[in-house]
């Protein structure tokens, strides 16, 4: 095999060879962006899904419980965490909301693209890598969080539920729980193979469970003591409290506050690693 | 001969303990086009992924334009245009979005992959679907689409892994079509089949793979030449009687083979050699005088039928 070293690439340099070289620079640099595009021409064909989902989220949710929970609890009790349940409970809505986003975004795409209808193949058979497909899927998932995290932001503003000016950073704590979650998820998926409904037990048995146990309708710690780890280990507990101390300045310690960053950062990190190894395991065989 | 756009020495590629293929070699010229025959599971696939630069090697030595595969990944694939064995149209999208999509992997600019889309519609007839969903085309339409996106950037090399297997056959015309007008006009072509009459019709040269090795190589009609006679007698006695018919036929034509369903009787002239049976006082339920095929050779070589 030649071996020339002529060039930057250390390679060989025929015309053709040179040819792809040349050819390779675009896709080696901006392969995730291509991919992101290709989700967001697939959202435009289903806009409608995308779209009544950012709107009515966020509207059903404040009416029924910021403001229908909300007068029963100030009936009751007056305020929690010291203000009122509606500007308590909505920063959490909004990162419970990006947390069922994230889960559903890191299944389904997923698990299409390696085996319902595997577009994974078909991407990387292209210059595309694998960890190129899975940045280009983290990516899109953001853009969708961050945009229904704004609408959703907007209308706890029209709602009256954000008293501080900070508030609209509540949408990056958002942003960051769905993808603490969602790396070690996105992981989880694409090691995936065989059929077993393994999508609906996460659904069922890990995404409802912590999102009703991680301080998001009430504080964490009128939990019990047993049940209260659930939280500490739940990104939605993290992020939320991130939100809270974003939207109304729930006074948590400085220590805390970087506690809830670490967490969030760490986790998303390493399950994002993971899951562009193992992509790279899958397609590369 | 022009420098091969791929050259293949001792290829290896093992999973786990199993050797899918078992030090291969091979070179494909420009403009060539060039088949894998061989039955299922005999390492075409496997081959193709490794050429296709998203599989690396166990051992061996590979150069496609040029650049080792295990480095230069993204650098192959962008002058490789891969039609892989089950489609992976994305059903999301409708027929036109699928080839933009694909071309924009390549870092092709918008209005290029526009206009070459249009093109590539055409040359798959495809033209009035462009907005039909994918679901909602036939088999045949979605393999000419799949063919279409791996031309999308104007590939040197197209790889195609079984490209009619599961097609009607009407739809298998059409595609050979197709495929027979980008040899016209210089693409290489390497193909994956297990379909002798593909192989045929499509390759100017293929190698005969069998358990991950090389057993033949040479042109369709080379081949034949070589490892079968000119013609060939199939007679059915029926499958009780088939082999103890084949007994009382030795030393009919050159070589007699027995096959559960059926007797084969290699000759260079076939109506003789069937004469020569009826003169033995055999008369098969039915019997059928036809050229030599890579069928043929393949049977030679391994002692086993292409499609079991």
């Amino acid at each position: 095999m030649t071996t020339a070293t002529t060039n930057d690439f250390d390679g060989p340099s025929t015309d053709a060879s040179a040819a792809a070289l040349r050819a390779a620079l675009r896709p080696r640099r901006f392969g995730a962006l291509y991919v992101l595009e290709h989700r967001l021409r697939a959202a435009r064909q289903a806009w409608t899904s995308f779209v009544f989902p950012a709107l009515g989220t966020p509207v059903l949710y404040l009416f029924a419980m910021g403001l229908g929970l909300g007068s029963l609890i100030r009936q009751g009790s007056g305020s929690v965490d010291g203000v009122s349940y509606l500007v308590f409970v909505a920063p959490a809505l909004l990162t419970a909301a990006a947390f069922q986003t994230a889960s559903e975004e890191f299944i389904f795409p997923i698990r299409v693209g390696f085996k319902w209808n595997p577009i994974f193949f078909g991407m990387n058979a292209a210059p595309l890598s694998p960890g190129q497909i899975i940045d280009g899927n983290v990516l899109a998932t953001s853009v969708r969080v961050v945009l229904n995290g704004l609408v959703y932001f907007a209308l706890m503003a029209l709602f009256g539920a954000v008293p501080s000016g900070w508030g609209v950073l509540s949408v990056l704590a958002a942003l960051l729980t769905a993808l603490s979650f969602g790396g070690p998820l996105c992981a989880y998926i694409a090691s995936l193979d065989k059929e077993a409904s393994q999508e609906t037990l996460v659904l069922r048995f890990v995404v409802m469970p912590l999102t009703l146990f991680s301080g998001t309708y009430f504080p964490l710690a009128l939990m019990p003591v047993y049940l209260q780890w659930i939280g500490w280990i739940s990104p939605l507990w993290h992020g939320t409290q991130l939100a809270r101390d974003l939207t109304y300045g729930a006074g948590e310690p400085g220590w805390l506050v970087a506690v809830h960053l670490a967490y969030l950062v760490a986790t998303f990190v390493v399950g994002w690693q993971l899951a562009r190894r193992i992509a790279g395991k899958r397609l590369n065989k | 001969m022009p420098t091969p756009v791929i050259t293949a020495t001792d290829l290896v590629k093992r999973f786990g303990d199993f050797d899918a293929v078992k030090g291969i070699s091979f070179e494909v010229a420009p403009g060539e086009s060039f088949g894998l025959l061989g039955p299922n599971g005999a390492g075409k696939s496997t081959t193709m992924r490794m050429v296709g630069a998203v599989s690396p090697r166990t051992g061996g030595e590979l150069s496609i334009l040029g650049l080792d595969p295990n480095r230069y990944g993204p650098e192959i694939r962008s002058q490789l245009g891969v039609v892989p064995q089950s489609d992976n149209l994305d059903v999301e999208l409708p027929v036109l979005q699928n080839l933009i999509v694909y071309g924009r992997y390549f870092g092709l600019p918008r209005a290029l992959v526009k206009q070459r889309a249009g093109e590539l519609l055409e040359f798959a007839q495809l033209t009035d679907k462009a907005k039909t969903k994918i679901d909602d085309l036939s088999g045949g339409m979605k393999r000419r689409l799949t063919i279409a996106r791996a031309l999308i950037n104007d590939p040197r090399i197209l790889l195609l892994d079984e490209p009619t297997t599961g097609l009607d056959p009407q739809a298998r015309h059409i595609l050979w079509d197709r495929l027979f007008r980008l040899k016209e006009q210089g693409t290489t072509l390497v193909l994956t089949t297990h379909y002798m009459d593909e192989a045929e019709q499509l390759c100017d040269r293929l190698v005969v793979v069998d358990k991950g090795q090389i057993m033949a190589e040479g042109s369709p009609a080379s081949l034949i030449r070589r490892y079968s006679s000119r013609e060939v007698v199939e007679l059915r006695f029926g499958s009780a009687r088939n082999a103890s018919a084949a007994e009382q036929l030795a030393g009919v034509g050159e070589r007699i083979e027995v096959l559960p369903d059926r007797v084969l009787i290699y000759a260079d002239d076939g109506e003789r050699a069937l004469e020569a049976v009826r003169g033995r006082g055999l008369e098969a339920i039915t019997s059928l005088v036809r050229r030599s095929s890579l069928e043929d050779v393949f049977l030679r070589l391994t002692g086993r039928s292409l499609i079991e």
